[in-house]
């Protein structure tokens, strides 16, 4: 098998006089196993590779330089020979823009993050379907109100990927990773509630199956009997997944391509206060405990650590290398794409709020009274990042004198992103680092609309 | 070749064996900021071959076509056998029935420099509806699959699908900051759905959705009257209804509607289909990603509910067949059930009536995406443009919100449905896999929902 940077490398012989050309391959391989009712429901197992290209023409021209785009499914000859060609088709039809350009090596030396475990090639397919069929029994058996195990997981992969380009970047990574997912519904007459728990790591060993078990069984149990609340103004304290989700919607206004485009409500706001004090927000990749941590960006300039909000001050915007040409400065090495298939953007891979002192007990005794937000939904339907209005659907539990009361559900909590991001009250001690773009922990968040009957 | 490969797949026993091939070619272009900022192109072929053996399914996946590569594919698949009764299993397909592409202007056929002039057409348009307009998006794509289904049942099915789709996103800043409008055309054809002036209809009805919202105050908190204009996103039924129907759901106990067969569970006004025959419709299919025919299905007729939705493998546990719902995002994924076409059949009321007669409510005349739990039946969806009513007419526009409610219930206060109908286009995500979908009703009201808005 060709090693993958070398792969990358022979196709940018290939670049014609005034061209420039980016290659990024990947190539990698999942495993996956569900278990229901003491069985295999699924095992599933699969290699997968692929190729994206980017071509440039007229690079350096007064007018402006042309950008295309390629992608294929595989590492096979003809493929990558015709995503190359069709790259370079594409690049003829883009509108000449002197802001467009590859990235350049600019000094910063990339982290050294152990992102590789070994032990995941070792681990036999028997202890992988050992492990789902253990937890859908552990989560069985850990309460008499669990009624289903609707899913129990295990999923492992590892993924390589190199990318190269005539403008003399060369970056290669591999990673391995591990994850464990159970939903459990718990029922008592009629009332069904759900609930969910998981572990994640860089191979089975790092798993935690009681704690996703805990976790699941958890949640779905204390929301029976839930009911509608009543609409009120009210103190939200938000659990640390949704912080973590709602985190990953904020990161998309801090996007410097969504700022210099007029789609981001900080834009022209650097250095005013736009959140509460307590409130310091980074993004650093190179922290080993961030789920998505790496040691290159989507194109290949070393992952660095970016203080976004600092006391509550907007310090900076995240930059790939165009959307910082079109602000006139340079990229902060947060260039993401989805695989081979994606181009770079600016986005956020490892987001965290830098921890207070408080746990959630003391978070809640100190509110009081309010709501406690276990889960939300239409996250993507009802926040808008653009003007910042925030309306999501909201289950969870009523705080009454400072502890968890009774459930509740088919609840809306409102307010605006801005409005939240000046409301915050306490922010958690207890971070955890979830698998998506941000960690999460506890974080509450004054003067809200809640919606109910 | 196929033969031979399914025989190897059920060497060591099992009671399904399924090669699913695919082709797919997508292009995709981008206007962004007033430039053309990408022009993109995919490839993507191979196969996924599924081995059922009891209560387990086997999956491994290919890039590589070749009949070495779809044994070694089908020996992992089959892997899962190890208790099955091993022996030699022939396999007899049925005829290939050739299909053709549902479009009659191939996209691929269309240079790129024509795919262009539309996305300058659309940043006309939008910014040409008033000057708060600040930013513009537009999209293009289209995208060409080719599938093969061969599986141990005897099933050797082909499908050519062709879908082509235009989007524009609108920014509007003023004195109270910015807005977005978002309008898209989607179809299961080609070029040819750009023939007169779809490209700027979109991209007006994109600039006057964010330009309504710059004066548009809070939405309501708290439970209202609402009327669904028809069109305005079926994805109400898609998600109060649809997705707890699937037999998937259904048969782990995580619906609400499981057992509620020939019971009411809406409105003797709701008659609910979904139908993947519908031609030019987002979730049109020749046939389903296990080789069955689309199929027109009746979900639920005049408020009773008459059938879920299977794919092979649910269907085979009940004993039963397939309704044709059985669909993969792509050969890298195990199919399993999804809705196609769905949507309300309409009423007998006036549209412009069912306005009228409310009191005080909130008018949706668009919605975006949504959300359910088929385990509770609570579900979201949110409105990208919407109008309070007071005294029966439409007065102010309102802020995007999300509405919440409970769907058994919320179908069961349907009061009134109109005679008017139209479809939308939306992509439908589960389970980590998205596919394309229609959604479509006629203006209807339902006596209370919860609407999640700020103002008291």
């Amino acid at each position: 098998m060709t090693e993958l940077p070398d792969l990358a490398a022979s196709l940018l012989d290939r670049a014609l006089p005034g061209e420039e050309v980016e290659v990024y391959v990947a190539r990698g391989h999942d495993t996956e196993v569900r278990a229901y009712e003491g069985e295999v429901e699924s095992l599933s197992s699969a290699a997968s590779s692929g190729v994206g290209v980017r071509v440039l023409l007229d690079a350096g021209s007064e007018a402006g330089a042309r950008l295309g785009f390629a992608w294929a499914g595989s590492l096979e000859g003809d493929l990558v020979t015709s995503a190359l060609e069709e790259a370079r088709d594409n690049a003829r039809y883009a509108t000449p823009d002197p802001d467009v350009a590859l990235a350049e090596p600019d000094g910063v030396e990339a982290a050294r993050l152990e992102l590789w475990d070994e032990r995941l090639a070792a681990t036999p397919t028997d202890h992988k379907v050992e492990m789902a069929l253990a937890l859908e029994r552990q989560v069985r058996k850990a309460d008499t109100r669990i009624r289903q195990v609707s899913s129990a997981d295990y999923a492992d992969g590892w993924v390589e990927v190199a990318l190269a380009s005539t403008t003399g970047i060369r970056a290669y990574t591999r990673r391995t990773s591990a994850f464990l997912s159970v939903s459990a519904i718990a029922g008592e007459g009629v009332d069904s509630q759900t609930g969910s728990g998981f572990s994640v790591g860089r191979a089975l060993e790092d798993l935690d199956p009681d704690r996703a078990a805990a976790d699941a069984v958890r949640r779905a149990v204390r929301m029976l009997g839930a009911t509608k609340p009543r609409s009120c103004r009210c103190t939200v304290v938000f659990d640390p997944r949704v912080v973590a989700t709602l985190l990953a919607v904020v990161s998309s206004a801090l996007s410097g391509e969504a700022v210099v485009k007029g789609r981001s409500f900080f834009a022209g706001r650097i250095g005013e206060r736009v959140a509460v004090p307590a409130a310091t927000l980074v993004d650093d990749p190179t922290d080993p405990r961030a789920v998505a941590a790496a040691p290159y960006d989507g194109e290949g300039l070393a992952c660095r650590r970016n203080v976004l909000v600092d006391g509550g001050v907007l310090q900076r915007f995240l930059f790939d290398t165009v959307a910082a040409r079109r602000a006139g400065t340079v990229s902060t090495g947060s260039a993401v794409r989805g695989g081979f298939s994606g181009t770079p953007s600016a986005g956020c891979r490892a987001l965290v709020l830098q921890p207070g002192t408080a746990g959630q007990e003391e978070i809640l005794a100190a509110v009081g009274e309010g709501l406690y937000v276990q889960s939300v939904s239409g996250v993507h339907s009802g926040v808008n990042a653009v003007s910042g209005d925030f309306s999501v659907g909201a289950e969870g539990l009523m705080i009454r004198e400072g502890s968890l009361g009774e459930p509740v559900r088919e609840a809306t909590v409102a307010s605006t992103l801005q409005r939240m991001l000046m409301s915050i009250v306490h922010v958690g001690a207890d971070i955890e680092w979830l698998p998506g773009i941000a960690a999460g922990q506890t974080l509450a968040v004054a003067d809200m609309q809640l919606s109910g009957a | 070749m196929l033969e031979r490969v399914l025989a190897t797949a059920l060497a060591r026993g099992g009671d399904l064996a399924e090669i699913f091939a695919e082709d797919r070619q997508t292009s995709g272009a981008m206007l962004d900021d007033r430039r053309i900022e990408e022009l993109s192109s995919g490839r993507e072929r191979g196969a996924g071959i599924r081995v059922v053996v009891g209560e387990t399914t086997g999956f491994a996946h290919t890039a590589d076509l070749s009949e070495r590569s779809l044994r070694e594919a089908a020996e992992a698949a089959a892997a899962v056998a190890r208790q099955g009764s091993p022996g030699v299993r022939t396999v007899a397909l049925a005829d290939r029935r050739p299909v053709g592409p549902g479009a009659s202007v191939l996209p691929a056929s269309v240079g790129k420099a024509a795919k262009l002039e539309l996305l300058a057409r659309a940043d006309d348009a939008a910014r040409a509806a008033g000057s708060s307009i600040t930013q513009v998006q537009a999209a293009y794509g289209d995208s060409r699959r080719r599938v093969l289904v061969a599986s141990s049942e005897g099933v050797l099915a082909e499908d050519d699908q062709v879908r082509t789709r235009f989007n524009v996103s609108c920014v509007a800043s003023g004195d109270t900051g910015m807005q977005t409008g978002y309008e898209s055309l989607a179809r299961t054809q080609g070029f040819e759905i750009f023939e007169g002036g779809g490209v700027e209809e979109v991209a007006r009805k994109a600039a006057a959705r964010a330009l309504a919202k710059l004066s548009a105050r809070p939405a309501p908190s708290g439970e209202l009257p609402v009327v669904l204009a028809g069109g305005s996103g079926g994805i109400l039924f898609h998600e109060a209804c649809g997705h707890g129907l699937e037999a998937d759901h259904i048969l782990k106990d995580a619906s609400v509607y499981t057992g509620r067969v020939g019971d009411l569970v809406a409105s003797p006004l709701v008659t609910l289909v979904d139908d993947g025959t519908v031609a030019g419709e987002w979730g049109h299919l020749g046939v389903d990603d296990e080789g069955r025919p689309a199929a027109r299905n009746v979900l639920i007729e005049n408020g009773v509910l008459t059938d879920y939705l299977w794919d092979w493998l649910r269907a085979h546990k009940q004993g039963r067949a397939s309704s044709g719902n059985g669909r993969r995002q792509s050969y890298q994924h195990l199919p399993m059930v999804r809705m196609t076409n769905t949507f309300l059949l309409a009423g007998t009321e006036d549209p412009q009536e069912v306005v009228a007669q409310t009191p005080r409510g909130v008018y949706v005349a668009k919605l975006g995406g949504g959300q359910v739990n088929t385990t509770t039946g609570d579900f979201v969806f949110g409105t990208t443009e919407a109008y309070l009513i007071e005294g029966g007419r439409l007065t102010e526009p309102l802020r995007d919100a999300n509405l919440i409610g409970n769907g058994p219930e919320v179908l069961r206060r349907i009061d009134v449905v109109a005679t008017d109908f139209d479809m939308t286009p939306g992509t439908c995500g589960k389970d980590g896999q998205s596919v394309p979908v229609g959604c479509g009703q006629p203006t209807l009201r339902v006596t209370g929902v919860t609407i999640g808005g700020t103002a008291a």
